[in-house]
């Protein structure tokens, strides 16, 4: 019945089944949304959408899948597009000309006549409008905030809350989780990373297993155990100054959830790349630096590593002895990134450059490499992805 | 008089369309509905409302961080029990006296089908949901102690809350409708403030509303104020009978709202606010 939709729906990576499927036929026959389009809409969304964050990719699915059910009436309703969205899509879409020329003539017709066929264009030469007005593909809204299917013409804004305004509007766009970072929510994907184990000192009443044994045995017999705690433990490195300026506080961000998550987290900045010497005071790099030896000596290898960086840097930081900006090393990043990554097997880096740019810089693929594809963006969804491959 | 069986919102709790549906939804279809959203736009609220609405009975379980998905089902209290036989009660002979029953047990067998709440379930373990897969999805569970088999004769509507804390193992989710409250727009919230304050007047919530959403907007605010805090603002400003012209001053020296202390909760918020009251004060100048 709505096969189409369904593996629309599956292409565009959202995470739905064959039993929400059949939920959502199931409860089509049971006559649930009858012959609407909005209600179908708010029950395909309520069966096959379960995360908040796929709302804004299914509102897009939707959108393009059930396109033309809604478009009757549409046009001849242009008046009511606030004035001030015509004019700046007017000043995008039109030429000076052709903006004189409309002018000269005065028609508001023709105006939105040619907005329609330039808006029409446009949404074909970019396929789903994805990369609309936006600077080089950034973001999918462009300029004014608005997507292309959000200011179509004819979109009556008195029509409030009729479907295909709601999923035209995508409004859930910055809870995609490709997009937005917060402290909590990166604390939420570090819990990923727990283990907890019960070690140490036998300070808790073990009730049930006191049960037991009295039962067992005839007599009260108390039994202690330890208190439970997370035994994971981590080593972070900081990639600090030049091209990292700019991710600067998403760095914040994860370090300050990373340490109230962590209770055995240490954390080391270098620069670039990891050579001989490492350090945990930015003030006073050259004077307190910390041998990378060190580092490697005094954790045991039960440590996981996350290095984060985007590894943006010329080739030679990373293959040569004596490549490193800052100063001569006698060893190769890359001796260095080997050593490491011998002593420590659970090991990611996490790079804040978008996925999509990494194939274009070889230093970014050249680290891929060294770190066995354990390369991760710096999103929600890529530390996701990390703390996965940290724990399993 | 015949208990409605369709949810169309309540007296005093406005459901916009897609929530209605999404409920009878899972109504219909006798599955468990998952309901996420903003602190503050009625989650809880919602099961009590549906339960008035369709007069059930509501069962609240409210989940902790060391709540137990047994708990839910039942629990044997062999602790009394030990006492008891030490003491020679005739009790200890059943071990039926010793068995507690939990919410689920309770909303398995009301008589007639209740209404399940299972508050903020991603305060637990996150093994909890786990735990719970068969119980939700059979509506039956098995006494271990007593062997026999506890089934739903009338399958409850579970209404689920969760406000993200973790993530729920898909699973669960599969077995779940799923709504995202968002928060309400200026249309919504009217009906919303008219629910509550039906005799509050118009210019007054105009007034305090987009006070309101203007302060939504402020950027960097630690927590936003949410629809229960407009409403206990309304409260207060209509306790204190404070004049509307006090909220329809824009005048810059008094851009910290009257009574603020309900709609801003933290102490940076206040600052921030009155900082940026203090530079609009300057640029307006």
């Amino acid at each position: 019945m709505f096969t189409t939709f369904f593996f629309a729906l599956r292409d565009a990576k959202l995470p739905v089944t064959l039993r929400e499927y059949l939920t959502l036929l199931e409860a089509l026959k049971a006559g649930i949304a009858r012959f609407n389009i909005d209600e179908f809409y708010y029950l395909a969304r309520a069966t096959l959408v379960k995360d908040e964050r796929n709302l804004d990719k299914f509102d897009r699915v939707f959108g393009t899948i059930f396109k033309g059910i809604e478009s009757t009436g549409a046009e001849g309703e242009t008046a009511e597009i606030p004035e001030e969205w015509l004019r700046k899509l007017a000043e995008l879409y039109l030429s000076d000309e052709e903006m004189k020329k409309i002018q000269a003539m005065g028609d508001w017709d023709k105006l939105m006549e040619t907005l329609q066929q330039r808006l029409n264009e446009q949404k074909d030469r970019h396929q789903g409008g994805n990369k609309w007005i936006g600077t080089a593909g950034t973001s999918p809204f462009g300029a004014y905030g608005y997507n292309p299917e959000g200011i179509r013409i004819g979109q009556d804004k008195g029509r409030h809350g009729r479907a295909v305004k709601v999923w035209d509007k995508r409004e859930f766009k910055n809870l995609d989780d490709s997009v937005e970072l917060g402290t909590r929510n990166i604390k939420v994907a570090l819990r990923r990373l727990r283990r907890f184990v019960r070690e140490g000192a036998a300070e808790e009443l073990d009730l049930d297993g006191t049960i037991r044994s009295t039962a067992h045995k005839g007599f009260l017999d108390i039994h202690m155990r330890p208190e439970r705690h997370n035994t994971v433990k981590l080593l972070l490195f900081f990639d600090v100054g030049g091209s990292m300026d700019s991710y600067i506080q998403l760095c914040e961000e994860l370090f300050s959830a990373a340490r109230s998550e962590f209770k055995h987290m240490e954390y080391f900045y270098f620069h670039n790349c990891l050579y001989e010497r490492v350090w945990q005071d930015n003030r006073r790099r050259n004077a307190e630096v910390i041998p990378t030896f060190d580092v490697l000596h005094k954790y045991p290898h039960d440590y996981k590593v996350i290095f984060i960086g985007d590894a943006s840097m010329s080739p030679y930081e990373i293959v040569y002895p004596g490549g490193s900006v800052e100063h001569w090393n006698e060893e190769s990043g890359e001796a260095w990134m080997r050593r490491t990554l011998d002593i420590y097997n659970r090991a990611v880096w996490l790079n804040p450059v978008a996925e999509k740019y990494w194939q274009h810089t070889p230093s970014i693929k050249m680290m891929q490499e060294l770190m066995g594809g354990r390369m991760y963006p710096l999103t929600l969804e890529g530390l996701d992805r990390a703390m996965r491959e940290l724990m399993h | 008089m015949t208990q409605p069986t369709k949810f169309t919102g309540t007296d005093n709790y406005v459901a916009t369309e897609d929530l209605m549906l999404a409920v009878n939804a899972a109504l219909t279809l006798k599955r468990p509905l998952l309901i996420k959203g903003e602190p503050g736009t009625g989650k809880t609220v919602l099961a009590a409302e549906v339960a008035r609405a369709l007069g059930r009975d509501l069962i609240e379980w409210h989940v902790k961080s060391t709540t137990k998905a047994q708990q839910g089902l039942y629990e044997y209290d062999a602790v009394s029990r030990l006492r008891d036989s030490q003491l020679g009660d005739e009790r200890v002979h059943d071990i039926k006296n010793y068995i507690r029953r939990g919410k689920l047990w309770e909303a398995f067998t009301a008589e007639k089908p209740a209404i399940l709440l299972i508050d903020e379930i991603d305060k637990a373990d996150i093994e909890f949901p786990n735990d719970l897969l068969q119980e939700l999805d059979r509506m039956e569970f098995f006494v271990y102690e007593t062997g026999e088999t506890v089934k739903a004769q009338d399958r409850p509507l579970v209404i689920i809350t969760s406000n993200n804390e973790k993530e729920l193992p898909d699973a669960f989710l599969r077995r779940c409708f799923f709504h995202y409250i968002k928060f309400p727009d200026r249309d919504t919230m009217n009906q919303i403030v008219d629910v509550h304050y039906p005799n509050i007047q118009k210019d007054l919530v105009r007034e305090a509303l987009s006070i309101f959403y203007d302060i939504r907007d402020v950027p960097g605010l630690k927590k936003k104020p949410s629809t229960s805090e407009l409403l206990d603002w309304l409260k207060l400003l209509m306790h204190e009978d404070l004049p509307v012209n006090l909220l329809k001053e824009r005048d810059p020296k008094k851009l910290i709202p009257p009574l603020h202390g309900a709609l801003l909760k933290n102490e940076q918020d206040v600052h921030l606010f009155e900082r940026l009251a203090f530079m609009s004060r300057r640029d307006g100048r």
